[in-house]
């Protein structure tokens, strides 16, 4: 069988790039390198959405492309407020021509970034973010930090690559030149490896934070006997550890971003590194999810100015997550029609906003059948990017790496789709 | 109770494979402490009903080490989704994590994802 090396795997935002594959028949037949998640993708499910689809009197039927491009281009064309959410599971070429499209249609245009690390976001443009590359980690990091954070389940392969297992160029000994310290609400798979693993109760995470900071700065004699549950000898002791670290590293997971206080956290977190810099060398990364979430951000700033819920329903781009993100215009019942791309948001939203999702207009472009596609009123299918499709993503420390293309697909690629839709939005409107 | 949504492996290899019954097994499940289940009255394999302001969601109680008592853990997806609000208090984030619920037994059934969807009323 045909091997194919350095293949990089399209599941997580840790974009392993020392992944084999085997392939027979035009089918990836065996995988070496991956985690469990990562290698399930790639083996690919025997579920595919196997033809176009347009809904009539309830159920599909089964169409062309051309048609169901047509149908596409009409209802986002005749849409007063268009959402076009999604974007993460999918190339840097097709953001470009859905952040035009968004823009030609005067929509609102978000990712998954939104209901992940928007909170993240938000929080660096009011703090910054003093971060590093994995390789750097990897290399010279002795003191891991994960916080919110369990890659044990949801980034299989982040310790053994770029963190506390990895052997590094000053780290030879892997784990054995490292000290692992995990904060989270459950002792989760991740927390059992620490050496130190610290409980907080939920929704406490912002009063550790800042009273870490106060003990870092030397205020530790303000600080009650507990704070979040921790006892506060825990939090000196974690103090110490990170003063002492030649380089450390916080990891911050949804359990900074989703818990209360969402980006406050964050400023917390980021604060704390900047506190920490006084004494030793100290960055922090937040734990991508999708394996493309940071491209879609980076390609969204560098064509509109800014990373996620961009709205140009004004003809230009305004953002204001609070009212330009997904779950703002869906919760307010505000749009009137969705394209949903790379991506199952009536899997992943709260209920109330998947109901309003159902009543509108909708067109998604996805490889598999998903719950979002259960709802849809046209269904597009789509060759799996960095699987049937090559193409550019972006890792979790924003390195942009090149996608391949394993094997022969009979569907055409989000970004052929899209060029075709936003070609017949052209001329509906009379713009081409 | 507290309620915490997020990811797990089996969650991960099904992401996928959403009309599949091993999702269903993944994710529509309720992980609980031992001394909770104990005093919910409920075994492994039986079924919870978990209601927080935002709604209610039956799923299937799992034991997990993992959580220290007072902790409801039910992987992201559309069960968990059920019970969660859509506000997003002026960030564009609704609140995932940390949602006040209550978690009791029940001889109802788990509900399949379509029929799920369907009593959203989607």
């Amino acid at each position: 069988m045909p091997t194919i090396t350095d293949v990089v795997c399209p599941l997580c935002g840790c974009l392993c790039d020392n992944i084999s594959v085997e392939v027979e028949d035009n089918a990836v037949k065996k995988v070496s390198g991956a985690c469990a998640v990562g290698r399930a993708k790639l083996l690919g499910h025997e579920s595919r959405i196997r033809s176009p689809m347009i809904r009539e009197g309830g159920e599909f039927r089964e169409c062309s492309y051309e048609e169901a491009i047509r149908k596409a281009a009409e209802i986002l064309a005749a849409a007063r407020r268009p959402l076009l959410y999604g974007w993460s599971s999918t190339v840097c070429e097709a953001h470009k021509v859905g952040i035009l499209l968004a823009e030609v249609l005067g929509g609102v245009i978000d990712n998954t970034a939104s209901v992940c690390h928007g909170p993240t976001v938000q929080a660096v443009q009011g703090v910054g973010l003093p971060t590093c590359t994995l390789g750097e980690v990897k290399n010279r990091a002795d003191l891991i930090i994960y916080w919110g954070a369990n890659p044990v389940e949801a980034h299989g392969n982040h310790m053994r690559r770029y963190s506390y297992i990895s052997k590094g160029w000053f780290r030879p000994g892997g784990k054995k030149d490292r000290k692992l310290v995990v904060v989270d609400v459950r002792e989760t798979r991740t927390a059992k490896m620490a050496d130190l693993f610290i409980k907080v109760e939920p929704n406490k995470d912002y009063l550790v934070l800042a009273a870490l900071r106060a003990i870092v700065n030397g205020f530790a004699d303000v600080i009650p006997d507990e704070v979040g549950g921790v006892p506060k000898e825990r939090l000196v002791e974690l103090a110490e550890m990170m003063k002492k670290a030649q380089f450390g590293i916080i990891f911050f997971g949804m359990g900074l971003t989703q818990s209360r206080y969402k980006h406050n956290n964050i400023e917390q977190a980021i604060s704390l590194v900047r506190d920490l810099y006084a004494f030793t060398k100290f960055a922090i990364m937040p734990m991508r999810g999708h394996y493309n979430v940071t491209g879609f951000n980076q390609v969204c700033t560098w064509q509109t100015g800014f990373p996620f819920a961009v709205d140009f329903a004004r003809g230009y781009a305004w953002y204001n997550p609070g009212e330009t993100a997904a779950n703002d215009v869906l919760s307010r019942k505000e749009c009137d029609a969705a394209l949903i791309v790379a991506s199952d948001p009536a899997a992943h939203f709260p209920a109330e906003s998947v109901k309003y999702l159902a009543k509108i207009p909708l067109v998604v472009i996805d490889p598999y059948p998903n719950l979002t596609t259960e709802i849809a009123d046209v269904v597009i299918p789509s060759a799996i990017s960095g699987i049937e499709a090559e193409g550019t993503a972006y890792r979790m420390d924003k390195v942009p790496l090149r996608l391949k293309k394993l094997v022969d697909s009979e569907f055409m690629t989000d970004e052929e789709i899209l060029e075709r839709i936003l070609d017949e939005v052209l001329k509906i409107k009379g713009l081409r | 109770m507290k309620l915490i949504t997020g990811r797990t492996i089996e969650q991960g290899q099904n992401l996928e494979n959403k009309l599949s019954e091993e999702y269903q097994k993944a994710v529509a499940v309720c992980e609980l402490n031992e001394d909770d289940m104990k005093e919910i009255g409920v075994s492994e394999g039986e079924n919870v009903k978990v209601k927080t302001q935002f709604g209610e969601i039956v799923v299937v109680a799992k034991k997990a080490s993992a959580n220290p008592k007072g902790i409801a853990f039910i992987p992201m997806g559309p069960w968990a989704n059920a019970v969660i609000g859509g506000d997003t208090h002026g960030v564009g984030m609704p609140q995932f994590k940390g949602i006040d619920a209550e978690v009791e037994k029940t001889s109802e059934k788990v509900l399949p994802v379509k029929e799920l969807m369907k009593s959203l009323g989607v």
